[in-house]
């Protein structure tokens, strides 16, 4: 059944938490991506002059409010980002995003900073890999970052250059740069109104675009204010949901999160991809606040012999 | 002479096993032997770092042994395998 809030369901948590993104094609409609299209044009100069003053360690006074919408100050509740009219303010609170944000940081997180991507037609220089996330939580919040595609991006026309699954690593931010070819990464391209969410930890770089037409692209990060416990559509999560036994060397279960988590991107070959499961599971066990959860007992034989478990009968 | 280096990325440590991701930096500037044609539009250019040798490749650097694992598994950065590999190219002035 379609839940009334747009919360995720418990198959698409289970797809993040092993890929790292989700993605939701066309997801917002034709006129609003226009208006969002006319708003981000009109917001991306004063954007652009602000980080460059702050990168460049410039001294004075910015000028503000001079765009047609003020742009958010950093810890601004997200709902009082972009009030209304704003087009991109709509987008935010758009019923099927806000039930995005919500299952993945909760309904009202903090807004880290935005910004507006654009790549003109021609543009010949792509960046190199990289990771937003600078540092890493100790534990497992992490937060998210929107990528909204108000217009149409053909292939290679610019889309965003992602690694599936490369989320759980930690990598300082360039250091992966000289990574040119990665089996089964991505390079966006879809129809207007798409919607990618990435975890922050995921690896990506913005690319050379030879086509003909502008790439436009919103880029927002969220921080959570609450712990991100059950906060999709968890109606079929004790059907998902898989206990301890659900084993590959024993009994596997089928339709299990714990299935889902034990896929692999193409370059997770091998027995090296048990350790990225295990990180999954952790993840997994943050998501559900259920401290036993495991993928194929790794967590389990250590509790066993620490004399956590007791022996049971099935 | 100038330098191409090869970075090939290996799902395991043996230099049999897959090759997972890889870079190119050709200090010959297109002017040494080119890599073969991919076999598909996502295929590395050698499926192992095995075929990179018998392509005539020469070891660069290996990478160390991986770091221990801990109770929680292993700690997961950049990709563990890397080798990297060089051909000298001469090119008349």
């Amino acid at each position: 059944m379609e839940d009334p809030r747009h919360r995720l369901s418990t198959a698409a948590m289970a797809a993040f938490v092993a890929d790292g993104f989700l993605r939701f094609d066309a997801l917002i409609p034709e006129p609003l991506n226009r208006a969002a299209l006319e708003e981000m044009k009109a917001l991306a100069p004063g954007k652009l002059r602000r980080t460059l003053h702050g990168l460049g360690g410039r001294a004075g006074r910015l000028d503000r409010g001079i765009e047609s919408q003020e742009s958010p100050e950093s810890l601004t509740p997200l709902e009082a980002c972009y009030p209304a009219p704003s087009a991109l303010g709509a987008v935010l609170r758009f019923p099927a995003v806000a039930g995005i944000i919500e299952s993945l940081v909760g309904a009202n997180p903090a807004f880290d900073h935005d910004f507006i991507h654009h790549i003109p037609a021609g543009a010949p220089r792509g960046q190199h890999l990289h990771v937003d996330a600078v540092l890493e939580p100790a534990g497992q919040a992490f937060d998210i970052q929107l990528f909204y595609f108000p217009t149409a991006v053909a292939p290679g026309g610019g889309g965003t250059r992602f690694v599936p699954g490369s989320h759980l690593r930690r990598a300082r931010a360039e250091g992966i740069a000289r990574y040119q070819h990665v089996l089964g990464e991505q390079h966006y391209s879809g129809p207007a109104g798409t919607l990618l969410v990435f975890h922050q930890g995921l690896w990506h770089a913005g690319q050379p675009n030879p086509s003909a037409e502008d790439r436009w692209m919103y880029k927002l990060r969220l921080n959570p204010r609450e712990p991100q416990q059950r906060l999709w559509n968890t109606a079929d999560l004790a059907a998902l949901h898989n206990s301890p036994r659900d084993h590959s060397f024993a009994y596997p279960g089928s339709d299990t999160v714990a299935q889902r988590l034990r896929r692999m991107a193409p370059w997770q070959r091998g027995h090296e991809g048990r350790y990225e499961q295990m990180q999954r599971a952790a993840l997994w066990r943050y998501l559900t606040g259920d401290l036993t959860y495991d993928v194929d007992f790794y967590q389990t034989r250590k509790r066993v012999r620490e004399g956590v478990l007791e022996e049971e009968q099935p | 002479m100038h330098q191409q280096l090869l970075y090939l990325w290996l799902a395991e440590s043996a230099l049999d096993a897959e090759v997972v991701a890889w870079a190119l930096y050709d200090g010959a500037k297109g002017k040494g032997q080119a890599l073969p044609a991919a076999k598909g539009p996502d295929a590395p250019p050698y499926a192992t770092a095995l075929a990179a040798l018998e392509d005539g490749w020469c070891l660069f650097q290996a990478p160390q042994a991986g770091t221990p694992v801990g109770p929680d598994g292993a700690s997961l950065g950049e990709l563990q395998f890397q080798f990297i590999f060089e051909r000298r190219v001469a090119i008349a002035p």
